[in-house]
């Protein structure tokens, strides 16, 4: 809760390896990392962290990396990410949605600082956003989840009601349809991003009430466990969690942030750094689908990577019409494809998802 | 909506499981409590049982052996704040939202190496031939050990509070220390004894969350649990029974909403994820509505610095 994210951690690792006399290295690009959870919890931040650690390793002595974890959205962010600017970082990753506001206030004020922030859609000059087109990651595990469930049910444990969650759940569907029509998305939410206790309940409640195949939109293990436990499949979410469900695990969508933070830092290693808004997906790998396992019949296994490959291509994208939603509209005609716009302000379920969206 | 059979069990054995922590967190800080001593750590004292439990058990495999370990963890950061507050007379709030950021990071270094660990969870009893009996069967015979101990435990605090002298005399040293103290009852060590008991009761809870619930260990992964059994207590107006029934309402509403929504009855999330805090807080002050009743029960020094030579 509040109190316990307060918490301030900031682990400093040095670059590897002491600078000799003779050969004088220009000072080390100086990159911090904010992240909303604990880097321990084997989800989202979890992943960023994997990235800022390859990023070390990649650039070596070039670049110091820092972070804080578990800072809480609001005054809290403003305070560390002004702290890194002002102790003289050149580049600082803000990782979640709630740092938008100070991210930006902290911009303005140190215009020599380069700032990033994930899924975010405010810039500056000095401010940069960038996010992952998880939708596509969702599509292909839907395709999978549509020719293995055999009850033609599958539970989808979702966290909170916005677009970015509706988009996963709607994608996830409109991949399964495409292959087995007949099937539907159960959806719980549990209004959390993280509570392993509440996700293990979800995920017996869908089992309980026919799923037969998980999916989850939330950052814990827990579901893979369940999973496990009863004998059905799920899919990991942000991380490979398969060694929580050896059987249960039929692959995850892995967040890769790793070459985004690499080429990043390199721009300002070159001077080359201008602010963008990167939107990365399967064809960058920031997207990135886990090793299938065993179980999944080959078959499927070809099928998925097909998709996968197809998205890739440009030649099939998750959200070309025909489109219904649940009333059984077509929302989106044959030959048109839903504009980056209005996924980001996705607010409806498409047909095959059961349930209303709450609003 | 349907509600089968098997539906209403599933419902009634989730419900125990996840009262069970909650009640047992409770029903320490409630003895530390009437003690007149308030723990705010009960969060962080979870979290470093929880640790505790896991680490011991997925190296020794022996999971008695983690949930006593477990108990003398949430003991150690008990004595700490005991310490603190009883001996060196600090602040009860802020040393006990202290322990809580403690607990937090301290739990987060120690269990580093053991996040992603997996580890089977442990058997529930299935009584032979009780737990077959449908409905009553997996509900009253199949649950987790740890469930019918935390029952126990409440009918053992609840005699001994109101039926022994060692709990009238804990009530004492919570109502009035001073007069406690002159007819010559030892008000720090009673309450260091309490305080220790909440501490093995907040470890204990911890390792059913990491041992029973989901068994495995990632950080903060009480998440807000703590929290909720010290409104627990307060609501229960300090009372065993009523504290256990809060904690089952809780339970009970948190997994029934979660079956609504999967059958797809349009009530928007977010208030079904509000309705066991509405639902518990609802019936608590339901029960005690005799406000005179609560301020009887509510222990008078509560969170008071105890000095004898004042």
């Amino acid at each position: 809760m509040s109190i316990s994210t307060k918490r301030m951690f900031a682990a400093v690792a040095l670059a590897a390896g002491l600078a000799t006399g003779a050969a004088q290295a220009a000072d080390p690009v100086k990159v911090g990392f904010i992240y909303v959870g604990p880097v321990g919890d084997h989800g989202w931040s979890y992943q960023h962290d994997q990235g800022r650690q390859a990023l070390q390793e990649a650039l070596g002595d070039q670049v110091e990396t820092s972070f804080v974890e578990s800072v809480q959205e609001g005054a809290d962010a403003e305070r560390v990410i002004r702290q890194f600017a002002a102790n003289g970082f050149d580049l600082v990753f803000t990782t979640s949605f709630g740092f938008m506001n100070p991210t930006l206030k902290v911009a303005q004020q140190f215009p020599d600082v380069k700032f990033e922030h994930a899924t975010g859609y405010k810039r500056a000059d000095n401010l940069a956003t960038y996010a992952a087109r998880f939708y596509e990651g969702r599509y292909v595990i839907g395709t999978i989840a549509g020719m293995m469930t055999k009850s033609n049910t599958v539970g989808y444990i979702a966290s909170f009601p916005i677009p970015e969650v509706v988009r996963g759940i709607d994608a996830f569907t409109l991949g399964m349809q495409a292959v087995n029509p007949k099937a539907t998305v159960k959806v719980i939410w549990v209004n959390s991003w993280y509570d392993p206790g509440k996700e293990r309940e979800a995920a017996e409640t869908l089992i309980a009430q026919g799923a037969d195949i998980l999916s989850q939109h939330t950052d814990s293990p827990a579901p893979i466990q369940v999973a496990e436990e009863k004998g059905v499949h799920a899919f990991g979410q942000a991380s490979d969690m398969s060694r929580f469900g050896p059987k249960a695990h039929l692959t995850a969508i892995v967040d890769n942030w790793r070459d985004y933070y690499i080429a990043r830092t390199k721009a300002v290693i070159d001077g080359t750094w201008t602010s963008e808004d990167t939107w990365g997906g399967l064809a960058s790998d920031m997207v990135h689908i886990s090793e299938y396992n065993s179980e999944v019949p080959e078959d499927v296994v070809a099928k998925a990577e097909e998709v996968r490959e197809a998205i890739i291509a440009g030649t099939l994208h998750p959200f070309a019409g025909p489109i219904k939603n649940q009333a059984g509209e077509v929302v989106v005609p044959e030959g048109e494809t839903l504009s980056d716009e209005k996924l980001l302000s996705m607010d409806w379920y498409v047909e095959g998802v059961q349930g209303e969206l709450p609003k | 909506m349907e509600m089968d059979l098997g539906t209403t069990a599933a419902i009634a054995t989730a419900m125990a499981r996840a009262a069970t922590p909650l009640a047992l967190a409770a029903v320490g800080e409630l003895v530390s409590e009437k003690s007149g001593v308030l723990n705010l750590g009960v969060e962080g004292m979870m979290l470093v049982g929880a640790v505790s439990a896991f680490a011991v058990t997925a190296t020794t495999g022996n999971p008695v052996l983690g949930m006593v370990v477990a108990m003398a963890a949430g003991m150690l950061m008990a004595l700490l704040f005991g310490f603190l507050t009883l001996g060196l007379l600090a602040n009860q709030v802020a040393t006990g939202l202290a322990l809580t950021i403690f607990g937090v990071g301290l739990s987060a270094f120690v269990g580093k190496g053991f996040v992603g660990t997996p580890l089977p969870g442990l058997p529930s009893l299935d009584i032979p031939f009780l737990s077959d009996i449908p409905l009553i069967g997996p509900v009253f015979f199949g649950q987790d050990p740890l469930v019918y101990v935390s029952v126990a435990i409440i009918a053992a605090v609840s005699w001994f509070l109101n039926r022994t002298r060692g709990g009238l005399i804990l009530r004492a040293v919570g109502e009035n220390h001073d007069a406690a103290h002159a007819i010559g009852h030892g008000v720090i060590a009673t309450r260091y004894r309490a305080v220790l008991f909440g501490g093995a009761m907040s470890g204990l809870a911890g390792a059913y969350l990491s041992l029973v619930y989901t068994p495995m260990w990632i950080e903060n992964m009480s998440a807000g649990r703590g929290w909720i059994a010290l409104a627990l207590v307060v609501f229960a107006t300090w009372k065993p029974w009523r504290l256990l029934l809060g904690a089952y309402l809780f339970g009970g509403v948190t997994i029934a909403q979660l079956h609504v929504q999967g059958l797809g009855v349009n009530i928007p999330s977010q208030l079904m994820s509000m309705l066991p805090y509405l639902a518990t807080i609802l019936v608590l002050v339901l029960i005690s509505r005799d406000a005179t009743r609560i301020r009887l029960n509510a222990p008078a020094c509560i969170g008071k610095v105890f000095h004898p030579e004042r």
